[in-house]
Protein backbone atom coordinates (compact mmCIF):
# COMPACT_ATOMS: atom_id res chain seq x y z
CA UNK A 1 0.00 0.00 0.00
CA UNK A 2 1.29 3.45 -0.77
CA UNK A 3 2.41 5.69 2.09
CA UNK A 4 -0.43 8.14 1.59
CA UNK A 5 -3.09 5.48 1.30
CA UNK A 6 -1.80 3.96 4.52
CA UNK A 7 -1.92 7.34 6.29
CA UNK A 8 -5.52 7.85 5.15
CA UNK A 9 -6.48 4.38 6.37
CA UNK A 10 -4.90 4.88 9.81
CA UNK A 11 -6.32 8.34 10.36
CA UNK A 12 -9.70 7.49 8.87
CA UNK A 13 -10.06 4.49 11.19
CA UNK A 14 -8.98 6.61 14.14
CA UNK A 15 -11.58 9.26 13.33
CA UNK A 16 -14.33 6.64 13.06
CA UNK A 17 -13.27 4.94 16.30
CA UNK A 18 -13.05 8.25 18.17
CA UNK A 19 -16.45 9.34 16.85
CA UNK A 20 -18.03 6.04 17.86
CA UNK A 21 -16.46 6.42 21.32
CA UNK A 22 -17.62 9.95 22.04
CA UNK A 23 -20.95 9.56 20.24
CA UNK A 24 -22.93 8.33 23.30
CA UNK A 25 -21.67 11.34 25.27
CA UNK A 26 -22.59 13.77 22.49
CA UNK A 27 -26.02 12.18 22.17
CA UNK A 28 -26.48 12.56 25.94
CA UNK A 29 -25.78 16.30 25.64
CA UNK A 30 -28.10 16.64 22.68
CA UNK A 31 -30.96 14.62 24.18
CA UNK A 32 -30.74 16.56 27.46
CA UNK A 33 -31.78 19.66 25.50
CA UNK A 34 -34.76 18.02 23.80
CA UNK A 35 -38.39 18.55 24.68
CA UNK A 36 -40.09 15.72 26.67
CA UNK A 37 -40.76 12.76 24.40
CA UNK A 38 -38.87 14.19 21.47
CA UNK A 39 -36.17 11.51 21.38
CA UNK A 40 -38.78 8.72 21.33
CA UNK A 41 -39.74 9.21 17.70
CA UNK A 42 -38.75 7.49 14.50
CA UNK A 43 -36.30 8.08 12.97
CA UNK A 44 -34.50 9.04 16.22
CA UNK A 45 -33.50 12.73 16.03
CA UNK A 46 -29.83 13.59 16.55
CA UNK A 47 -30.32 17.22 17.52
CA UNK A 48 -33.14 18.96 19.42
CA UNK A 49 -35.65 20.86 17.23
CA UNK A 50 -35.95 23.60 19.86
CA UNK A 51 -33.15 23.33 22.43
CA UNK A 52 -34.44 23.88 25.97
CA UNK A 53 -33.05 23.80 29.51
CA UNK A 54 -36.41 22.72 30.96
CA UNK A 55 -35.13 19.23 31.82
CA UNK A 56 -32.44 20.70 34.03
CA UNK A 57 -34.90 23.07 35.72
CA UNK A 58 -37.27 20.18 36.37
CA UNK A 59 -34.49 18.06 37.86
CA UNK A 60 -33.50 20.79 40.27
CA UNK A 61 -37.01 21.81 41.29
CA UNK A 62 -38.70 18.38 41.43
CA UNK A 63 -35.94 15.82 41.97
CA UNK A 64 -33.72 18.01 44.16
CA UNK A 65 -30.74 17.29 41.95
CA UNK A 66 -29.01 20.40 43.29
CA UNK A 67 -28.80 18.73 46.69
CA UNK A 68 -27.50 15.49 45.25
CA UNK A 69 -24.89 17.45 43.37
CA UNK A 70 -23.88 19.16 46.60
CA UNK A 71 -23.71 15.81 48.42
CA UNK A 72 -21.43 14.46 45.71
CA UNK A 73 -19.18 17.51 45.83
CA UNK A 74 -18.87 17.42 49.63
CA UNK A 75 -18.26 13.68 49.75
CA UNK A 76 -15.72 13.63 46.91
CA UNK A 77 -13.84 16.66 48.24
CA UNK A 78 -13.73 15.26 51.79
CA UNK A 79 -12.62 11.86 50.50
CA UNK A 80 -9.81 13.53 48.59
CA UNK A 81 -8.61 15.54 51.58
CA UNK A 82 -8.76 12.57 53.93
CA UNK A 83 -7.06 10.21 51.52
CA UNK A 84 -4.22 12.68 51.02
CA UNK A 85 -3.81 13.16 54.76
CA UNK A 86 -3.62 9.45 55.52
CA UNK A 87 -1.85 8.01 52.51
CA UNK A 88 0.91 10.50 51.81
CA UNK A 89 2.64 10.31 55.18
CA UNK A 90 2.30 6.52 55.18
CA UNK A 91 3.65 6.18 51.63
CA UNK A 92 6.62 8.36 52.56
CA UNK A 93 7.29 6.35 55.72
CA UNK A 94 7.28 3.09 53.76
CA UNK A 95 9.73 4.55 51.26
CA UNK A 96 12.15 6.51 53.41
CA UNK A 97 11.77 5.94 57.16
CA UNK A 98 12.94 2.75 58.81
CA UNK A 99 10.70 1.39 61.53
CA UNK A 100 10.26 -1.94 63.24
CA UNK A 101 8.14 -4.37 61.25
CA UNK A 102 8.12 -2.25 58.10
CA UNK A 103 8.91 -5.08 55.71
CA UNK A 104 6.35 -7.37 57.32
CA UNK A 105 3.64 -4.68 57.27
CA UNK A 106 4.39 -3.99 53.65
CA UNK A 107 3.96 -7.66 52.75
CA UNK A 108 0.66 -7.69 54.66
CA UNK A 109 -0.57 -4.67 52.69
CA UNK A 110 0.43 -6.28 49.40
CA UNK A 111 -1.53 -9.39 50.31
CA UNK A 112 -4.50 -7.12 51.07
CA UNK A 113 -4.43 -5.91 47.46
CA UNK A 114 -5.76 -9.26 46.21
CA UNK A 115 -8.80 -9.19 48.49
CA UNK A 116 -11.74 -7.54 46.72
CA UNK A 117 -13.27 -4.68 48.71
CA UNK A 118 -16.69 -6.35 48.60
CA UNK A 119 -15.54 -9.02 51.05
CA UNK A 120 -15.16 -6.36 53.73
CA UNK A 121 -18.39 -4.58 52.84
CA UNK A 122 -20.89 -6.63 54.83
CA UNK A 123 -19.09 -6.47 58.20
CA UNK A 124 -18.14 -2.86 57.53
CA UNK A 125 -21.82 -2.08 57.33
CA UNK A 126 -22.36 -3.74 60.73
CA UNK A 127 -19.42 -1.80 62.19
CA UNK A 128 -20.88 1.47 60.94
CA UNK A 129 -24.28 0.51 62.26
CA UNK A 130 -22.73 -0.03 65.69
CA UNK A 131 -21.04 3.37 65.43
CA UNK A 132 -24.29 5.02 64.32
CA UNK A 133 -22.77 6.02 61.02
CA UNK A 134 -25.22 4.34 58.64
CA UNK A 135 -27.02 6.90 56.47
CA UNK A 136 -24.44 9.59 57.22
CA UNK A 137 -21.78 11.34 55.23
CA UNK A 138 -18.88 9.98 57.35
CA UNK A 139 -20.27 6.51 56.73
CA UNK A 140 -19.87 6.97 52.99
CA UNK A 141 -16.34 8.24 53.50
CA UNK A 142 -14.96 5.46 55.69
CA UNK A 143 -13.73 3.14 52.89
CA UNK A 144 -11.89 5.98 51.17
CA UNK A 145 -10.01 7.16 54.30
CA UNK A 146 -6.89 5.21 53.46
CA UNK A 147 -6.07 2.91 50.59
CA UNK A 148 -3.37 0.33 50.08
CA UNK A 149 -3.02 1.15 46.41
CA UNK A 150 -2.65 4.87 47.14
CA UNK A 151 0.02 4.23 49.75
CA UNK A 152 2.07 2.28 47.24
CA UNK A 153 1.58 4.97 44.62
CA UNK A 154 3.06 7.55 47.02
CA UNK A 155 5.78 5.16 48.13
CA UNK A 156 6.80 4.65 44.50
CA UNK A 157 7.18 8.41 44.00
CA UNK A 158 8.92 8.94 47.35
CA UNK A 159 11.55 6.29 46.58
CA UNK A 160 12.92 8.65 43.93
CA UNK A 161 13.83 11.29 46.54
CA UNK A 162 17.61 11.14 47.14
CA UNK A 163 18.56 10.11 50.69
CA UNK A 164 21.41 12.64 50.67
CA UNK A 165 18.88 15.45 50.50
CA UNK A 166 17.04 14.22 53.60
CA UNK A 167 20.26 13.46 55.49
CA UNK A 168 21.68 16.92 54.75
CA UNK A 169 18.55 18.48 56.26
CA UNK A 170 18.88 16.20 59.31
CA UNK A 171 22.50 17.28 59.81
CA UNK A 172 21.28 20.89 59.65
CA UNK A 173 19.03 20.02 62.59
CA UNK A 174 15.68 19.92 60.81
CA UNK A 175 13.04 17.80 62.51
CA UNK A 176 11.40 14.93 60.64
CA UNK A 177 8.13 16.84 60.44
CA UNK A 178 9.90 19.88 58.98
CA UNK A 179 11.67 17.67 56.46
CA UNK A 180 8.34 16.14 55.47
CA UNK A 181 6.63 19.49 55.08
CA UNK A 182 9.44 21.53 53.56
CA UNK A 183 11.28 18.99 51.39
CA UNK A 184 9.18 15.88 50.81
CA UNK A 185 5.77 17.38 50.14
CA UNK A 186 7.00 19.88 47.52
CA UNK A 187 8.90 17.11 45.73
CA UNK A 188 5.81 14.87 45.79
CA UNK A 189 3.44 17.54 44.47
CA UNK A 190 2.84 15.95 41.04
CA UNK A 191 2.00 12.66 42.73
CA UNK A 192 -0.28 14.45 45.19
CA UNK A 193 -2.23 15.95 42.31
CA UNK A 194 -2.46 12.52 40.69
CA UNK A 195 -3.69 10.96 43.91
CA UNK A 196 -6.19 13.78 44.42
CA UNK A 197 -7.65 13.33 40.93
CA UNK A 198 -7.86 9.55 41.35
CA UNK A 199 -9.57 9.83 44.71
CA UNK A 200 -11.99 12.52 43.65
CA UNK A 201 -13.06 10.67 40.51
CA UNK A 202 -13.27 7.40 42.41
CA UNK A 203 -15.47 8.90 45.11
CA UNK A 204 -17.64 10.77 42.61
CA UNK A 205 -18.25 7.68 40.47
CA UNK A 206 -18.62 5.21 43.34
CA UNK A 207 -21.99 3.51 43.41
CA UNK A 208 -22.26 0.30 45.42
CA UNK A 209 -21.06 1.57 48.79
CA UNK A 210 -23.15 4.81 48.87
CA UNK A 211 -26.10 2.74 47.66
CA UNK A 212 -25.68 0.48 50.69
CA UNK A 213 -24.95 3.11 53.32
CA UNK A 214 -27.37 5.88 52.38
CA UNK A 215 -31.08 5.29 52.67
CA UNK A 216 -32.64 8.75 52.74
CA UNK A 217 -33.24 10.18 49.30
CA UNK A 218 -32.00 13.65 50.27
CA UNK A 219 -28.62 12.23 51.28
CA UNK A 220 -28.04 10.34 48.03
CA UNK A 221 -25.00 11.10 45.93
CA UNK A 222 -25.58 11.78 42.22
CA UNK A 223 -25.08 8.18 40.97
CA UNK A 224 -27.41 6.74 43.63
CA UNK A 225 -30.02 9.44 43.01
CA UNK A 226 -29.73 8.92 39.27
CA UNK A 227 -30.19 5.15 39.54
CA UNK A 228 -33.28 5.63 41.71
CA UNK A 229 -34.64 8.29 39.38
CA UNK A 230 -34.11 6.13 36.30
CA UNK A 231 -36.27 3.38 37.81
CA UNK A 232 -39.14 5.85 38.30
CA UNK A 233 -38.73 7.73 35.03
CA UNK A 234 -37.93 4.98 32.52
CA UNK A 235 -39.81 6.78 29.74
CA UNK A 236 -38.38 10.26 30.35
CA UNK A 237 -35.18 9.83 28.39
CA UNK A 238 -34.61 13.59 27.97
CA UNK A 239 -34.93 14.18 31.72
CA UNK A 240 -32.59 11.28 32.51
CA UNK A 241 -30.04 12.53 29.99
CA UNK A 242 -30.03 15.89 31.75
CA UNK A 243 -29.29 14.01 34.97
CA UNK A 244 -26.44 12.14 33.28
CA UNK A 245 -25.03 15.42 31.98
CA UNK A 246 -24.95 16.88 35.48
CA UNK A 247 -23.20 13.73 36.75
CA UNK A 248 -20.70 13.18 33.96
CA UNK A 249 -19.64 16.68 32.89
CA UNK A 250 -17.84 17.62 36.16
CA UNK A 251 -15.63 14.52 36.08
CA UNK A 252 -14.96 14.85 32.38
CA UNK A 253 -13.97 18.49 32.89
CA UNK A 254 -11.72 17.58 35.81
CA UNK A 255 -10.09 14.86 33.74
CA UNK A 256 -9.53 17.16 30.76
CA UNK A 257 -7.97 19.80 33.01
CA UNK A 258 -5.65 17.39 34.85
CA UNK A 259 -5.26 14.69 32.23
CA UNK A 260 -1.47 14.61 32.43
CA UNK A 261 -1.51 13.78 36.14
CA UNK A 262 -4.23 11.20 35.77
CA UNK A 263 -2.48 9.29 32.99
CA UNK A 264 0.87 9.45 34.83
CA UNK A 265 -0.72 7.87 37.88
CA UNK A 266 -2.31 5.19 35.76
CA UNK A 267 1.07 4.39 34.26
CA UNK A 268 2.84 4.39 37.65
CA UNK A 269 0.25 1.91 38.87
CA UNK A 270 0.84 -0.28 35.83
CA UNK A 271 4.60 -0.24 36.26
CA UNK A 272 4.27 -1.26 39.88
CA UNK A 273 2.24 -4.30 38.92
CA UNK B 1 12.53 11.51 68.94
CA UNK B 2 14.16 8.49 67.31
CA UNK B 3 13.73 8.23 63.57
CA UNK B 4 12.25 4.74 63.82
CA UNK B 5 9.50 6.06 66.11
CA UNK B 6 8.81 8.86 63.66
CA UNK B 7 8.47 6.39 60.80
CA UNK B 8 5.92 4.38 62.71
CA UNK B 9 3.98 7.53 63.65
CA UNK B 10 3.88 8.62 60.00
CA UNK B 11 2.51 5.27 58.90
CA UNK B 12 0.27 4.57 61.88
CA UNK B 13 -2.90 6.54 61.02
CA UNK B 14 -3.25 4.89 57.62
CA UNK B 15 -2.36 1.47 59.00
CA UNK B 16 -4.94 1.78 61.77
CA UNK B 17 -7.66 2.80 59.35
CA UNK B 18 -6.84 0.00 56.95
CA UNK B 19 -6.67 -2.45 59.83
CA UNK B 20 -9.95 -1.43 61.46
CA UNK B 21 -11.96 -0.82 58.30
CA UNK B 22 -10.51 -3.43 55.97
CA UNK B 23 -8.56 -6.31 57.50
CA UNK B 24 -10.80 -6.66 60.55
CA UNK B 25 -14.00 -6.70 58.42
CA UNK B 26 -12.45 -9.33 56.14
CA UNK B 27 -11.85 -11.53 59.18
CA UNK B 28 -15.36 -10.83 60.49
CA UNK B 29 -16.74 -11.75 57.06
CA UNK B 30 -15.00 -15.09 57.35
CA UNK B 31 -16.66 -15.60 60.74
CA UNK B 32 -20.04 -14.38 59.47
CA UNK B 33 -19.94 -16.88 56.65
CA UNK B 34 -20.12 -19.75 59.15
CA UNK B 35 -23.12 -18.28 61.02
CA UNK B 36 -26.80 -17.88 60.19
CA UNK B 37 -26.59 -14.08 60.59
CA UNK B 38 -29.93 -12.79 59.29
CA UNK B 39 -32.44 -10.04 59.99
CA UNK B 40 -33.16 -11.47 63.46
CA UNK B 41 -29.51 -11.42 64.41
CA UNK B 42 -29.32 -7.88 63.07
CA UNK B 43 -31.95 -6.91 65.65
CA UNK B 44 -30.55 -9.01 68.47
CA UNK B 45 -27.17 -10.74 68.38
CA UNK B 46 -28.36 -13.54 70.70
CA UNK B 47 -30.22 -14.97 67.70
CA UNK B 48 -26.89 -15.76 66.06
CA UNK B 49 -26.00 -19.41 65.59
CA UNK B 50 -22.92 -21.21 64.31
CA UNK B 51 -23.76 -23.27 61.26
CA UNK B 52 -20.35 -24.45 60.07
CA UNK B 53 -20.12 -24.76 56.32
CA UNK B 54 -23.89 -24.88 55.78
CA UNK B 55 -23.99 -21.49 54.01
CA UNK B 56 -21.45 -22.76 51.51
CA UNK B 57 -23.11 -26.14 50.92
CA UNK B 58 -26.54 -24.50 50.59
CA UNK B 59 -25.10 -22.03 48.13
CA UNK B 60 -23.71 -24.83 46.01
CA UNK B 61 -27.15 -26.41 45.85
CA UNK B 62 -28.93 -23.15 44.96
CA UNK B 63 -29.66 -22.90 41.22
CA UNK B 64 -29.67 -19.09 41.40
CA UNK B 65 -26.09 -19.10 42.64
CA UNK B 66 -24.97 -21.22 39.69
CA UNK B 67 -26.92 -18.95 37.40
CA UNK B 68 -25.10 -15.90 38.80
CA UNK B 69 -21.75 -17.68 38.59
CA UNK B 70 -22.40 -18.75 35.01
CA UNK B 71 -23.50 -15.25 34.01
CA UNK B 72 -20.42 -13.69 35.60
CA UNK B 73 -18.10 -16.16 33.85
CA UNK B 74 -19.91 -15.60 30.55
CA UNK B 75 -19.54 -11.84 30.95
CA UNK B 76 -15.85 -12.19 31.82
CA UNK B 77 -14.93 -14.72 29.13
CA UNK B 78 -16.63 -12.65 26.45
CA UNK B 79 -15.77 -9.21 27.83
CA UNK B 80 -12.09 -9.54 28.73
CA UNK B 81 -10.79 -10.73 25.32
CA UNK B 82 -13.02 -8.25 23.47
CA UNK B 83 -11.92 -5.37 25.71
CA UNK B 84 -8.24 -6.18 25.40
CA UNK B 85 -8.44 -6.72 21.64
CA UNK B 86 -10.11 -3.32 21.30
CA UNK B 87 -7.49 -1.73 23.56
CA UNK B 88 -4.61 -3.23 21.57
CA UNK B 89 -6.19 -2.26 18.24
CA UNK B 90 -6.77 1.31 19.40
CA UNK B 91 -3.26 1.55 20.87
CA UNK B 92 -1.69 0.30 17.61
CA UNK B 93 -3.66 2.90 15.65
CA UNK B 94 -2.75 5.79 17.96
CA UNK B 95 0.88 4.64 18.02
CA UNK B 96 1.11 4.27 14.23
CA UNK B 97 3.68 6.58 12.69
CA UNK B 98 1.11 7.83 10.20
CA UNK B 99 -1.37 8.82 12.93
CA UNK B 100 -1.88 12.53 13.44
CA UNK B 101 -3.28 14.44 16.43
CA UNK B 102 -2.31 11.52 18.68
CA UNK B 103 -3.08 13.42 21.87
CA UNK B 104 -6.59 14.33 20.75
CA UNK B 105 -7.40 10.77 19.73
CA UNK B 106 -6.00 9.37 22.94
CA UNK B 107 -8.12 11.74 25.01
CA UNK B 108 -11.27 11.01 23.01
CA UNK B 109 -10.80 7.24 23.26
CA UNK B 110 -10.03 7.47 26.97
CA UNK B 111 -12.97 9.71 27.89
CA UNK B 112 -15.52 6.96 28.73
CA UNK B 113 -13.14 5.57 31.38
CA UNK B 114 -13.51 8.58 33.66
CA UNK B 115 -17.30 8.80 33.31
CA UNK B 116 -19.75 7.60 35.97
CA UNK B 117 -20.92 4.03 35.26
CA UNK B 118 -24.48 4.71 36.39
CA UNK B 119 -24.85 7.80 34.21
CA UNK B 120 -23.42 6.29 31.05
CA UNK B 121 -25.27 3.00 31.56
CA UNK B 122 -28.49 5.05 31.46
CA UNK B 123 -27.37 6.61 28.16
CA UNK B 124 -26.81 3.17 26.71
CA UNK B 125 -30.16 1.97 27.91
CA UNK B 126 -31.75 4.54 25.61
CA UNK B 127 -29.28 3.95 22.77
CA UNK B 128 -30.15 0.25 22.96
CA UNK B 129 -33.92 0.83 23.03
CA UNK B 130 -35.63 -1.60 20.68
CA UNK B 131 -37.77 0.95 18.81
CA UNK B 132 -36.22 4.37 19.31
CA UNK B 133 -32.59 3.47 20.05
CA UNK B 134 -29.91 4.67 17.66
CA UNK B 135 -28.12 1.30 17.74
CA UNK B 136 -31.07 -0.50 16.19
CA UNK B 137 -31.64 2.44 13.86
CA UNK B 138 -28.07 2.09 12.60
CA UNK B 139 -28.45 -1.67 12.25
CA UNK B 140 -31.73 -1.10 10.44
CA UNK B 141 -29.95 1.05 7.88
CA UNK B 142 -27.69 -1.94 7.27
CA UNK B 143 -30.73 -4.14 6.76
CA UNK B 144 -30.59 -5.87 10.17
CA UNK B 145 -33.94 -6.22 11.91
CA UNK B 146 -34.28 -4.67 15.39
CA UNK B 147 -32.81 -6.55 18.34
CA UNK B 148 -34.47 -6.43 21.75
CA UNK B 149 -31.09 -5.84 23.38
CA UNK B 150 -32.07 -5.51 27.03
CA UNK B 151 -35.35 -7.43 26.91
CA UNK B 152 -34.18 -10.67 25.33
CA UNK B 153 -32.36 -13.05 27.70
CA UNK B 154 -30.00 -14.04 24.88
CA UNK B 155 -29.01 -10.48 24.07
CA UNK B 156 -28.97 -8.76 27.47
CA UNK B 157 -25.51 -9.99 28.52
CA UNK B 158 -23.90 -9.34 25.11
CA UNK B 159 -25.38 -5.82 25.32
CA UNK B 160 -23.74 -5.30 28.72
CA UNK B 161 -20.47 -6.66 27.29
CA UNK B 162 -20.72 -4.15 24.43
CA UNK B 163 -21.29 -1.36 26.94
CA UNK B 164 -18.38 -2.48 29.12
CA UNK B 165 -15.97 -2.69 26.19
CA UNK B 166 -16.92 0.88 25.25
CA UNK B 167 -16.59 2.07 28.84
CA UNK B 168 -13.27 0.39 29.65
CA UNK B 169 -11.07 -0.17 26.60
CA UNK B 170 -9.39 3.24 26.97
CA UNK B 171 -7.81 2.25 30.28
CA UNK B 172 -5.84 -0.69 28.90
CA UNK B 173 -5.22 1.23 25.69
CA UNK B 174 -3.15 3.78 27.61
CA UNK B 175 -1.13 1.04 29.32
CA UNK B 176 -0.55 -0.83 26.05
CA UNK B 177 0.37 2.44 24.35
CA UNK B 178 3.08 3.03 26.94
CA UNK B 179 4.39 -0.49 26.39
CA UNK B 180 4.40 -0.03 22.60
CA UNK B 181 6.53 3.06 22.95
CA UNK B 182 9.12 0.97 24.82
CA UNK B 183 9.64 -1.45 21.90
CA UNK B 184 13.02 -0.57 20.34
CA UNK B 185 12.63 0.89 16.86
CA UNK B 186 15.59 -1.08 15.47
CA UNK B 187 13.72 -4.36 16.03
CA UNK B 188 11.19 -3.23 13.43
CA UNK B 189 13.92 -1.98 11.13
CA UNK B 190 15.71 -5.32 11.32
CA UNK B 191 12.45 -7.17 10.71
CA UNK B 192 11.55 -5.08 7.71
CA UNK B 193 15.07 -5.54 6.27
CA UNK B 194 14.45 -9.27 6.54
CA UNK B 195 11.36 -8.69 4.43
CA UNK B 196 8.80 -9.24 7.24
CA UNK B 197 5.29 -7.96 6.41
CA UNK B 198 3.35 -5.71 8.77
CA UNK B 199 1.40 -8.72 10.05
CA UNK B 200 4.59 -10.71 10.59
CA UNK B 201 6.16 -7.77 12.41
CA UNK B 202 3.14 -7.60 14.67
CA UNK B 203 3.29 -11.33 15.42
CA UNK B 204 7.03 -11.66 15.90
CA UNK B 205 8.09 -8.29 17.26
CA UNK B 206 5.13 -6.43 18.79
CA UNK B 207 3.26 -9.30 20.43
CA UNK B 208 6.27 -10.83 22.25
CA UNK B 209 7.24 -7.38 23.47
CA UNK B 210 3.71 -6.77 24.71
CA UNK B 211 3.28 -10.18 26.36
CA UNK B 212 4.05 -9.14 29.98
CA UNK B 213 1.80 -6.08 29.65
CA UNK B 214 -1.03 -8.14 28.17
CA UNK B 215 -0.77 -10.61 31.03
CA UNK B 216 -0.92 -7.74 33.52
CA UNK B 217 -3.91 -6.02 31.93
CA UNK B 218 -5.79 -9.27 31.46
CA UNK B 219 -5.47 -10.07 35.17
CA UNK B 220 -6.57 -6.54 36.13
CA UNK B 221 -9.46 -6.53 33.67
CA UNK B 222 -10.62 -9.94 34.75
CA UNK B 223 -10.58 -8.93 38.42
CA UNK B 224 -12.63 -5.86 37.50
CA UNK B 225 -15.12 -7.79 35.37
CA UNK B 226 -15.75 -10.36 38.09
CA UNK B 227 -17.14 -7.44 40.12
CA UNK B 228 -19.92 -6.72 37.64
CA UNK B 229 -22.74 -4.92 39.44
CA UNK B 230 -23.74 -1.36 38.52
CA UNK B 231 -24.24 -2.18 34.83
CA UNK B 232 -26.95 -4.82 35.33
CA UNK B 233 -28.37 -2.87 38.29
CA UNK B 234 -29.07 0.10 36.03
CA UNK B 235 -29.58 -1.49 32.62
CA UNK B 236 -31.53 -4.68 33.34
CA UNK B 237 -31.98 -5.07 37.11
CA UNK B 238 -30.46 -8.53 36.73
CA UNK B 239 -33.06 -9.60 34.19
CA UNK B 240 -34.57 -10.56 31.87
CA UNK B 241 -35.11 -14.02 33.33
CA UNK B 242 -32.04 -13.50 35.56
CA UNK B 243 -29.81 -13.55 32.50
CA UNK B 244 -27.66 -10.66 33.79
CA UNK B 245 -27.68 -11.48 37.49
CA UNK B 246 -24.00 -11.41 38.56
CA UNK B 247 -22.33 -12.85 41.64
CA UNK B 248 -21.94 -9.40 43.17
CA UNK B 249 -25.59 -8.61 42.38
CA UNK B 250 -26.55 -11.81 44.22
CA UNK B 251 -24.34 -10.77 47.15
CA UNK B 252 -26.01 -7.35 47.24
CA UNK B 253 -29.51 -8.81 47.19
CA UNK B 254 -28.75 -11.53 49.76
CA UNK B 255 -26.98 -9.07 52.04
CA UNK B 256 -28.78 -5.78 51.74
CA UNK B 257 -32.19 -6.70 50.41
CA UNK B 258 -32.88 -9.87 52.42
CA UNK B 259 -30.32 -9.19 55.19
CA UNK B 260 -28.91 -12.71 55.05
CA UNK B 261 -25.44 -11.48 55.96
CA UNK B 262 -24.20 -15.00 56.72
CA UNK B 263 -25.06 -16.33 53.29
CA UNK B 264 -23.94 -13.12 51.61
CA UNK B 265 -20.52 -13.44 53.28
CA UNK B 266 -20.23 -16.95 51.90
CA UNK B 267 -20.97 -15.50 48.43
CA UNK B 268 -18.26 -12.90 49.02
CA UNK B 269 -15.67 -15.54 49.81
CA UNK B 270 -16.65 -17.65 46.83
CA UNK B 271 -16.17 -14.55 44.65
CA UNK B 272 -12.80 -13.91 46.27
CA UNK B 273 -11.61 -17.51 45.85
CA UNK B 274 -12.74 -17.53 42.24
CA UNK B 275 -10.83 -14.34 41.45
CA UNK B 276 -7.80 -15.62 43.30
CA UNK B 277 -7.80 -18.97 41.49
CA UNK B 278 -8.21 -17.37 38.07
CA UNK B 279 -5.36 -14.94 38.78
CA UNK B 280 -3.07 -17.80 39.83
CA UNK B 281 -3.93 -19.81 36.71
CA UNK B 282 -3.30 -16.79 34.50
CA UNK B 283 0.03 -16.08 36.17
CA UNK B 284 1.08 -19.71 35.71
CA UNK B 285 -0.01 -19.79 32.06
CA UNK B 286 1.51 -16.37 31.49
CA UNK B 287 4.88 -17.38 32.89
CA UNK B 288 4.93 -20.48 30.71
CA UNK B 289 4.01 -18.43 27.66
CA UNK B 290 6.61 -15.77 28.36
CA UNK B 291 9.47 -18.17 29.08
Amino acid sequence: MSGRGHAWLVNGTLVLLALATVFPLLWMLSASLMAPGESASYPPPLVPAHPTLDNFRLLVSRAGLGWHFLNSVVISASATLLALTFNVSAGYAFAKLEFAGRARLQRLLVSGLVIPAQVAMLPLFLQLKALGLVNTLPGVLVPSLAGIFSIFLVRQAALAIPDELLDAARIDGASEVTIFRRIVLPLLTPMLVTLAVFTFLGAWNDFLWPLIVLNDNERYTLPVALAALSREHVQDSELMMAGSVVTVIPVLALFLALQRYYLQGLMAGAVKG
Amino acid sequence: MKRSTVGLLFALPALLVIGVFFFVPVLIALCLSVTDFDIYALADLSNLRWVGLRNYTELLSTPLFWRALGNTLYFTLLGVPLSIATSVGAALLVNARAARFKGVFRTALFAPVVTTVVAVAIIWRYLLHTRYGLVNYGLGRLGISPIDWLGDPHWAMPAIVLFSVWKNFGYNMVIVLAALQQVPEDLYEAASLDGASAVQQFRHVTLPALAPTLLFVSILTMAGYFQLFAEPYVMTQGGPAQSTLSVLYLLYEEGFKWWNLGRASAVAFVLFLMMFAVTLVQLRLGREAVS
